[in-house]
C-alpha cells in the first residue's frame, strides 16, 4: 500500500518534471550534439575578442582601444569565459568526474546569458559615450557574438543527471583551500572594486560578479561551500577576519576608499546590532537609529570638543562603556512600557520614539531646555581619538605602508564588529537563542512552556541598544560632528533594508546587506537621484523571489516558506550531515 | 451506554498525599460562564480523567490550571503553595501541558524542542552565554544529555535531530510531551494526548502515561475516548457545561446514569459515528444547548 502511494507520489513529481522540460525541449536543436562544440566555439570568441580593440576613442571604460592589452573591462570577460570553459569541460571531456554533482549545463546557461547582457551593456556605453555603434570595434563586436554562441549553447545543454553536491565527500585540505582562494577572490575583489573610478565600469563589474555568481549558484557550487563553511567554521572566520584586516594594505594609504569602508562597518555593525533584535527576537524597530544617535551624543559630549557642554572627560575607553549603557537605558526605558504590544504597534511605537529622540536632541539648545546638544546645530570639531600615544588623526607607516587617518578608525570598527558578531552568534546558539526562537515560533507555547518571554524580549532590545550605543561612540569622533538630521528615520529603514536584503539572523547576510547599501549609492553617484526608487524595486523583488534574503539562515528559510515540504526535507538533510562532520 | 469490558487489573501503586488542589475555580467571559466552581484534587502518583463533552469547558480549566487565562474566581495550590495565574510561574512551581492542538517549535528539532522545555530549569544568562565558561559548558551539555534522555524515555531517540515539522502525528505528540516533562514538573496535564491516533498508537501513549506516573509524577489528562480513560485513570471528573457533574473512580463513572445521559442528552441529532467496538463511544457532538468553549474554537 505504502509503496505503491510512494510510486505514484514518485511519477506524478517525474510528470511535473517532463512539463517543465518540455517548453524547452521544443526549442530548435535543444539537446542536439553540437551544443558542446559550439560552447567551446562561443568562449573562444568571446575570449578572443578581448584581445582586440573593443572602442575606436580611448576614453570610454578604461582604455579599449589597444589591440592585445586588455583592459579592465575586457579582463572580467576573460575570466567569465574560463568559468564557462571549465563548466563546459565539467558537462564532457576531461573534468567530468565533477560535472557529476554538479549542473553544468545551468551554469552555463546563466553565464552566457550574463556574458550577452554584459557586452550589450559595452556595446550601448560606448556607442553612446563616444557617438554612434560605429565606435565599436571588431573585438567588440567578436565578443558580442561569443557571448551569444555561449548563450546559445547554454540554452541547448540538456542538464546531466547530477547528484546532490550536499553528499560530496571532499578531503579537509581541499576544503581549507576553497576557503582561503575565496577569500583571497573577495579580498582583491573588493580592492580592485573600490578602485573602479568610472561608474559604468562598476556596473559591468558588478554585472560579472552577479553572472558568475549565479553561475555558481546554479551548478550547486554554493551548496557545497555553505556546507563546507559550516564545517570549517574557524577556518571561515579567521580567513574573513584576515581579509578585512589586511584590506587598508591594499588601498596604498588612500583615504578615499578607506572613508567608503569605515562608513561600511559603522553601519554594518549597527545593523548587525539591529539584527539581534529584528533577526533572533523577532522584534520589529523602526527607531534603532535613535540608539547609535544616543551613543554617539555621549560620545560628543564627553569628548574634548571645544563645543561640549558636559566637563567630564574621561579616557575613551570609559566613554564607550557609559554610551554603550546610556543607550542601553533608553533601550530599557522605551522597551519595558511598549514590549507588551507586538507586531505592528511595536513598530509604530518604535518608529515614534526615532523621531521623539531626534527632536529632543534638536530642541535641549538652552532655549527650550537644559543646554546639553547646541540644538540644531549639533556638536562640531569633535577631535580624533587618542588612546595611548596611537593618534587616530595622524597616518602611520607599517611595513612602509602609509595608513591614514580613515585605516586608524577601520581598525577599531572592525574590533567593534569582531566583538558584535561574537556576541551575536554566541547568543544565537545558547539557551537565551533557543528562547528567542521559541518566542518567534509559538510565543504562547513559549510561555506555557516557562521561556521569560517578557524578559527575553526586553533582554534583546535593551543588548541591541547597548551595542548601537558602542558603535555610536565611535561614530561621533569618526564623523568629526554630530547633529540631529544624521539619525532621521531613512537611516532606521536603511539598516532594516539591510537586513531583509542580507538576510535575517544570518551575519554573512547582514554584512552583505550592508555592504551593498553602503558601498554602491557611493559608486553609482551616477543614478544617486534614482536611489531610493532603486532600492524600493531591489526590496519589492526580493520579496517576491527570495524573502529570506541572500544568505538566510535555514531556519529563516523555512519560516518564509511554510508549505515547502521539500524544502524542509532537505534542510533536515542539511542538519544531519552538519551533525555528523560535528560528531 | 455500558462498558461490556471491564478494564484489566492493574497493581496497585501508592497515592500519596494531595499535590494540586484547584478550589472553586470560576471563569467567565462576558456573561459566559465557561467554568463554574470546580474542585479538583489530584494527589501524588495518580491519574486523572476530565471526560465531558465538546464544549464542556475541559480545556478552558486547563488554561485556568496553567496560568493561560486569569481565573475569575477561585484559587490553585500546587503542593501547598498557592500558584498565582501566569504561565511561567505554573510551570516553575512544577506543572507542565501539552496542548489539544500541538503546538511544537516547528521549524525546531526534536532535541531543540526538548532543549527549549529545560529554559525555566537552567540559569545562563547573557554575559555566562557570551563568554563561554565551564559552567555555561556544564550546563549547555546537562540540557543536551537531559534533552535526549527524555526522548529516549517517550520512544524518539533516534529522531533527534529531526525537524519537529516532518515528523510523523503521533511522533509529535510524544515530542510534546517530552518537552512538557523537560521542564521537571510533579503535575503533567494532557490535553487529549491521542486524539486522531490508531488503536495501536493509543495503546503505546497509555503505556507511555502509565510509565510517566510511575516515573512518580502526577497525571491529568482530558480525552474522549471512554475506553481509553476508564482503562488509563485511578479517578475520573466529568465536566457538563463547566461543572462537574460526577467523579469518583472509573467504574463509577461509567455507570453513572447522568454522564450518559450527558453524552447522549436524550437528542436525536446524535450524528456521532466514532463508535469504538466495545460499547464505549467517542464523543463529539455537545448537547444543543451546551455553552461553547472559546479556547477549544481558538486553539
Amino acid at each position: 500500500m505504502s509503496t505503491s502511494t510512494a510510486d505514484l507520489a514518485h511519477d506524478h513529481s517525474h510528470d511535473d518534471e517532463l512539463v517543465k522540460v518540455s517548453l524547452l525541449d521544443r526549442m530548435p536543436g535543444r539537446g542536439s550534439s553540437a551544443a558542446w562544440p559550439l560552447g567551446l566555439a562561443g568562449v573562444a570568441l568571446l575570449v578572443a575578442g578581448t584581445f582586440l580593440s573593443w572602442s575606436y576613442t580611448g576614453d570610454v571604460l578604461g582604455d579599449l582601444s589597444i589591440n592585445f592589452y586588455p583592459g579592465g573591462v575586457q579582463i572580467c570577460m576573460i575570466a567569465l569565459g574560463l568559468v564557462a570553459l571549465l563548466f563546459l569541460l565539467a558537462h564532457r571531456g576531461p573534468l567530468h568526474r565533477l560535472g557529476e554533482w554538479l549542473d553544468t549545463a545551468g551554469a552555463v546557461r546563466a553565464l552566457g546569458l550574463g556574458a550577452v547582457i554584459y557586452m550589450v551593456i559595452v556595446v550601448a556605453v560606448i556607442s553612446v559615450q563616444s557617438g554612434g555603434l560605429i565606435n565599436v570595434n571588431p573585438g567588440g563586436w567578436i565578443s558580442l557574438l561569443g557571448a551569444l554562441v555561449l548563450a546559445a549553447s547554454g540554452l541547448m545543454l540538456v542538464s546531466r543527471q547530477h547528484r546532490d553536491p550536499l553528499f560530496a565527500k571532499t578531503s579537509s585540505w581541499l576544503e581549507i583551500l576553497t576557503i582561503i582562494v575565496l577569500m583571497a577572490l573577495l579580498l582583491f575583489g573588493a580592492a580592485y572594486a573600490l578602485g573602479i573610478g568610472d561608474g559604468p565600469s562598476f556596473s559591468l563589474f558588478l554585472i560579472f560578479v552577479a553572472t558568475v555568481a549565479l553561475g555558481l549558484t546554479r551548478a550547486g557550487v554554493f551548496t557545497w561551500v555553505g556546507l563546507i563553511a559550516q564545517k570549517n567554521r574557524p577556518v571561515l572566520m579567521l580567513g574573513a577576519f584576515t581579509v578585512a584586516f589586511l584590506f587598508p594594505f591594499t588601498q596604498g594609504g588612500s583615504d578615499e576608499n578607506m572613508s567608503i569602508a569605515t562608513q561600511v562597518l559603522i553601519f554594518a555593525a549597527t545593523a548587525l546590532g539591529l539584527n539581534i533584535v529584528v533577526g533572533l527576537a523577532g522584534l520589529l524597530d523602526l527607531g534603532y537609529i535613535a540608539f547609535l544617535g544616543a551613543g554617539a551624543y555621549v560620545g560628543a559630549t564627553l569628548s574634548t570638543s571645544a563645543f561640549a557642554t558636559i566637563g567630564w572627560k574621561p579616557p575613551f575607553i570609559i566613554v564607550v562603556v557609559v554610551g554603550a549603557l546610556f543607550s542601553a537605558c533608553l533601550g530599557l526605558i522605551i522597551g519595558s512600557p511598549t514590549l507588551r504590544v507586538s507586531g505592528d504597534y511595536l513598530a509604530i511605537v518604535t518608529l515614534a520614539f526615532g523621531e521623539i529622540f531626534r527632536f529632543t536632541m534638536g530642541n535641549l539648545d538652552g532655549n527650550n531646555g537644559p543646554d546639553l546638544t547646541n540644538g540644531p546645530n549639533g556638536i562640531p570639531a569633535i577631535p580624533d581619538l587618542a588612546i595611548g600615544s596611537f593618534d587616530f588623526g595622524q597616518p602611520h607607516t607599517i611595513l612602509g605602508i602609509t595608513l591614514g587617518r580613515f585605516a586608524n578608525y577601520y581598525f577599531l570598527l572592525l574590533v567593534l564588529a569582531a566583538f558584535i558578531i561574537l556576541v551575536f552568534s554566541r547568543l544565537n546558539d545558547s539557551r537565551i537563542g533557543r528562547g528567542w526562537v521559541a518566542i518567534r515560533e509559538d510565543e504562547k507555547a513559549a510561555e506555557a512552556m516557562g521561556v521569560n518571554v517578557f524578559g527575553l524580549k526586553l533582554f534583546a532590545f535593551a543588548g541591541g541598544a547597548f551595542l548601537a550605543g558602542m558603535a555610536g561612540t565611535v561614530k561621533a569622533h569618526h564623523d568629526v560632528s554630530v547633529t540631529p538630521d544624521q539619525y532621521i528615520f531613512l537611516e532606521s529603514a536603511f539598516l532594516l533594508a539591510a537586513i531583509v536584503l542580507g538576510g535575517m539572523g544570518t551575519v554573512a547576510g547582514v554584512l552583505v546587506g550592508a555592504t551593498i547599501l553602503k558601498l554602491l549609492p557611493e559608486k553609482l553617484r551616477f543614478i544617486a537621484d534614482y536611489r531610493l526608487m532603486i532600492f524600493g524595486l531591489v526590496l519589492v523583488l526580493m520579496m517576491r523571489y527570495r524573502p529570506e534574503g541572500i544568505i538566510a539562515s535555514q531556519r529563516r528559510k523555512l519560516e518564509f516558506h511554510e508549505e515547502d515540504e521539500g524544502l524542509a526535507e532537505r534542510l533536515e538533510e542539511v542538519h544531519l550531515e552538519e551533525a555528523e562532520a560535528k560528531a | 451506554m455500558t462498558v461490556t469490558e471491564t478494564p484489566p487489573a492493574r497493581q496497585p501503586h501508592t497515592v500519596g498525599a494531595p499535590i494540586l488542589e484547584a478550589r472553586g475555580v470560576t471563569m467567565r467571559f462576558g456573561g459566559l460562564t465557561a467554568v463554574k466552581d470546580v474542585d479538583m484534587t489530584v494527589n501524588e502518583g495518580e491519574i486523572v480523567g476530565l471526560i465531558g463533552p465538546n464544549g464542556a469547558g475541559k480545556t478552558t480549566f486547563f488554561n485556568c490550571l496553567t496560568g493561560l487565562y486569569k481565573p475569575t474566581e477561585g484559587q490553585v495550590t500546587l503542593s501547598g503553595q498557592v500558584i498565582p495565574p501566569k504561565p511561567r510561574a505554573v510551570v516553575i512551581a512544577g506543572m507542565a501541558r501539552t496542548f489539544q492542538n500541538i503546538r511544537l517549535f516547528a521549524n525546531m528539532t526534536a532535541l531543540e524542542n526538548v532543549m527549549v522545555g529545560r529554559y525555566c530549569r537552567t540559569s545562563s544568562l547573557a554575559l555566562t552565554s557570551i563568554l563561554r565558561g565551564p559552567k555555561f559548558r556544564r550546563e549547555e551539555e546537562a540540557t543536551r544529555a537531559r534533552a535526549q534522555e527524555l526522548l529516549d524515555f517517550v520512544g524518539l531517540g533516534d529522531s533527534a535531530e529531526s525537524l519537529a515539522r516532518n515528523m510523523p502525528y503521533g511522533d509529535q505528540r510524544r515530542l510534546e510531551i517530552a518537552r512538557a516533562l523537560a521542564t521537571d514538573p510533579k503535575l503533567i496535564l494532557l490535553d487529549e494526548p491521542t486524539a486522531g491516533m490508531n488503536p495501536q498508537e493509543t495503546k503505546q501513549a497509555s503505556d507511555l502515561i502509565f510509565r510517566i506516573r510511575d516515573s512518580g509524577l502526577a497525571v491529568v489528562v482530558i480525552e474522549h475516548d471512554m475506553r481509553f480513560i476508564f482503562n488509563l485513570c485511578d479517578r475520573v471528573l466529568c465536566l457538563v457545561r463547566g461543572e462537574v457533574l460526577v467523579q469518583g473512580t472509573p467504574g463509577e463513572v461509567q455507570s453513572d446514569p447522568r454522564v450518559i445521559e450527558a453524552y447522549i442528552g436524550g437528542d436525536d441529532d446524535d450524528d456521532d459515528d466514532d463508535v469504538v467496538a466495545g460499547g464505549a463511544t467517542e464523543v463529539r457532538t455537545p448537547p444543543a444547548d451546551t455553552v461553547t468553549d472559546p479556547t477549544e474554537e481558538k486553539q
